[in-house]
């Protein structure tokens, strides 16, 4: 049962500044996902508030107390490695109870402890081996294990799927989706697999290069990405993205010249926008529709057909490449002309810095 | 198939050839001292004589044997606890908190162990004095425990590195201080290099001569000043030398012997993992 919060958090590996001053609250027994691109500085930020990394500057509270002067024994979380980082010369009984042996606890209820959590993580028939006669699977588990074993505040866990296949890895998904219900307890979560932060996530930050992109709901940052960066990062199949420039703009429409040569009318954001201005369109798969008459015209280069639905991966007159989702029993075939309709009101602009043009109209749910 | 057979064949009689060269002088020495003064500086020399224990009766008699081996098993032993109680902890440091000196400091270390020790005997010798530290046991494992220090704290320092610093760092997050960090998790990992590093230790202090030649006399003096103690510049004396030196090295030789499994386990341990 803890918050976490950060106050302008920055973080200098020697002269070379890896976090800039990120704020931050992270509510009890929140599950919080951290998820960026590779060195963006997730790993970081997560060791700087287990106490394995010294803030630069700025602040780490922990239940509303400065943090900086607590060594990690003394900060009662608990850490699951993306290595495991499992005790190799310990058996997996030994491994588990070790928090619980520095800590004084009788031998007993150290056996007890270990007992109700490795029935809880189904790995009871484990206790007596060594890590190195355990899968990739059993590893992670014990991993875990060993972090609940000392019921923590908060759980830290960085990339702690990424070493296991993807069938395993769905199935991990669930399962630390139920623990986290089952414990209750403030999770936080490195990754940068966008979809373990979306199906496990009460809210996720996006950072880049050291900042804060965006922070909120799964369903926010898929419906109102803040920045161009979000849009493109968060949801899979990525959201497609047309050049654009605006030719009128009035209260309530907004036409726009992409740079097909066709013209597309989407309602008006609320800022304001000048003619001529350079801008990018952003839809999503599921919001392009098969139609003739469609302003979005091009060739079918490939078909992906996933049962239920088929993206249908496009290339524009222009060039650009556009992905649309579509019926899975579609009769599209490669080689096809093709003209897709942008629902415009779930379009998403973005200016020429990258942030997103807001509209006062609500978002069309995604279907 | 025969081409790799006939490399391992040409490569063991190298190894062999080597291994005996490295032999011969133990072995002559162990001839010798069963022979008689004359033989052994005999032209040229005889390869078959009438052993005699003449010798070994001659140097036991004049020396207590086993006060010099008690102090070269102390002084080995002490030396080396006192060098791995000093280098674990920097080697700890330097293998997990390396800073831009580090690097630099572990080359200086090495460093010391070329310069020739007799360049600073006149000092030690004079701090020593003044210390009251001169023929005693605890003055000699000073020495050589600061002798081997280097090799050992070089030693670890590799072992110590060969362990993920994430290990380390889940010890930390599971509530374990610096001390237990070290006592439950890097030194268990280490074991067979920690052992390793403590039998070459001992071995050298043991072997060592100059620091027991020139800071003890008789209280303190080990196997090395007792083999000394059988030179002389005239008269006849290689077969005692050579029953003395066979009766210092003899332990160390054995000891050596039943260690050798845990030295080549120790040494590639990084190897192996
Ligand atoms: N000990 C260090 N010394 C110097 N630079 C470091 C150190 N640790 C991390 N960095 C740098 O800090 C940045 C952020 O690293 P970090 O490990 O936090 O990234 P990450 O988001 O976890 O990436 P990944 O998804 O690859 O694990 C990177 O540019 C990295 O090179
Ligand atoms: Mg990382």
């Amino acid at each position: 049962m803890a918050t976490v919060e950060l106050r302008n958090v920055r973080k200098q590996f020697g002269t070379h500044e890896v976090i800039h001053g990120i704020d931050l609250l992270i509510q009890d027994r929140e599950f919080i996902a951290f998820v960026g691109p590779s060195g963006c500085g997730k790993s970081t930020l997560l060791r700087m508030i287990a106490g394995l990394e010294q803030v630069t500057e700025g602040e780490v509270l922990i239940d509303g107390s400065p943090a900086q002067d607590v060594p990690p024994a003394k900060r009662g979380l608990a850490m699951v490695f993306q290595s495991y980082a499992l005790y190799p010369h310990m058996t997996v009984a030994e491994n588990m109870s070790f928090s619980l042996r520095l800590s004084g606890t009788p031998k007993a209820e150290r056996e007890q402890k270990v007992r109700t959590v490795a029935r809880i993580l189904e790995m009871e028939p484990l206790l007596e081996r060594r890590p190195s006669q355990l899968s990739g699977g059993q590893l992670q588990r014990v991993a875990i294990g060993r972090a609940m074993v000392r019921q923590p505040k908060a759980f830290l866990l960085d990339e702690p799927l990424s070493n296991l296949d993807a069938a395993l890895q769905g199935q991990m998904r669930l399962e630390l989706a139920r623990l986290h219900r089952e414990l209750n307890t403030t999770m936080i979560y490195v990754t940068h697999d966008q979809l373990e932060a979306m199906t496990m996530a009460d809210r996720i930050v996006v950072l880049n290069q050291g900042n804060v992109e965006q922070l909120g709901s799964p369903l926010e940052l898929y419906q109102h990405p803040a920045t161009f960066f979000v849009a493109g990062f968060i949801g899979a199949p990525k959201m497609n993205f047309l050049d654009a420039e605006v030719k009128t703009v009035d209260a309530q429409h907004l036409t726009l010249m992409l740079t097909s040569g066709t013209s597309i009318t989407v309602p008006a954001p609320l800022q304001k926008l000048n003619a001529n201005e350079k801008i990018k369109l952003g839809i999503r798969a599921e919001h392009l529709a098969l139609e003739p008459e469609g302003e979005l015209r091009g060739e079918i280069e490939a078909l992906e057909h996933l049962g239920p639905r088929a993206y249908l991966h496009t290339r524009l007159a222009d060039g650009t490449r556009l992905v649309a989702q579509t019926d899975g029993d579609t009769q599209a075939r490669p080689g096809d002309h093709v003209a897709f309709r942008a629902r415009s009101e779930a379009t998403h602009l973005f200016n020429s810095s990258g942030r997103a043009l807001t509209r006062s109209d609500p978002q069309a749910e995604p279907c | 198939m025969r081409r790799i057979g006939q490399v391992r064949w040409e490569l063991a009689i190298v190894v062999w050839a080597v291994a005996l060269g490295m032999f011969f002088p133990i072995l002559w020495m162990l001839l010798c001292s069963f022979k008689t003064e004359i033989a052994a500086v005999a032209t040229p020399p005889a390869l078959f004589f009438h052993p005699t224990l003449e010798n070994y009766h001659a140097v036991l008699e004049r020396a207590d044997y086993l006060a010099f081996a008690r102090n070269s098993v102390l002084v080995s032993l002490g030396s080396t606890l006192l060098a791995l109680a000093l280098a674990i902890p920097a080697a700890y440091s330097m293998a997990f908190f390396p800073t831009r000196r580090t690097r630099d400091i572990l080359l200086w270390m090495l460093s010391t162990r070329m310069l020739p020790a007799v360049g600073v005997l006149v000092p030690i010798y004079l701090l020593w004095r003044d210390l009251g530290l001169l023929d005693t046991v605890f003055g000699l494992i000073l020495i050589d425990s600061i002798s081997v220090l280097p090799i050992v704290v070089w030693m670890l320092f590799s072992f110590f590195r060969e362990v993920p610093a994430v290990i380390l760092e889940a010890s930390r997050m599971d509530g374990a201080t610096q001390i237990e960090e070290l006592v439950h998790v890097l030194l268990p990992l280490c074991t067979p290099g920690i052992a390793a590093t403590a039998l070459l230790s001992i071995i050298l202090c043991w072997n060592e001569a100059f620091w027991s030649l020139n800071l003890t006399t008789v209280k303190a003096a080990t196997l090395t000043t007792f083999t000394a103690s059988f030179s002389s510049p005239e008269g006849l004396f290689w077969a005692k030398l050579s029953a003395a030196s066979t009766l210092s090295i003899a332990p160390i030789l054995i000891f050596g012997w039943m260690s050798q499994r845990q030295m080549v386990r120790g040494l590639s341990f990084g190897a192996v993992k």
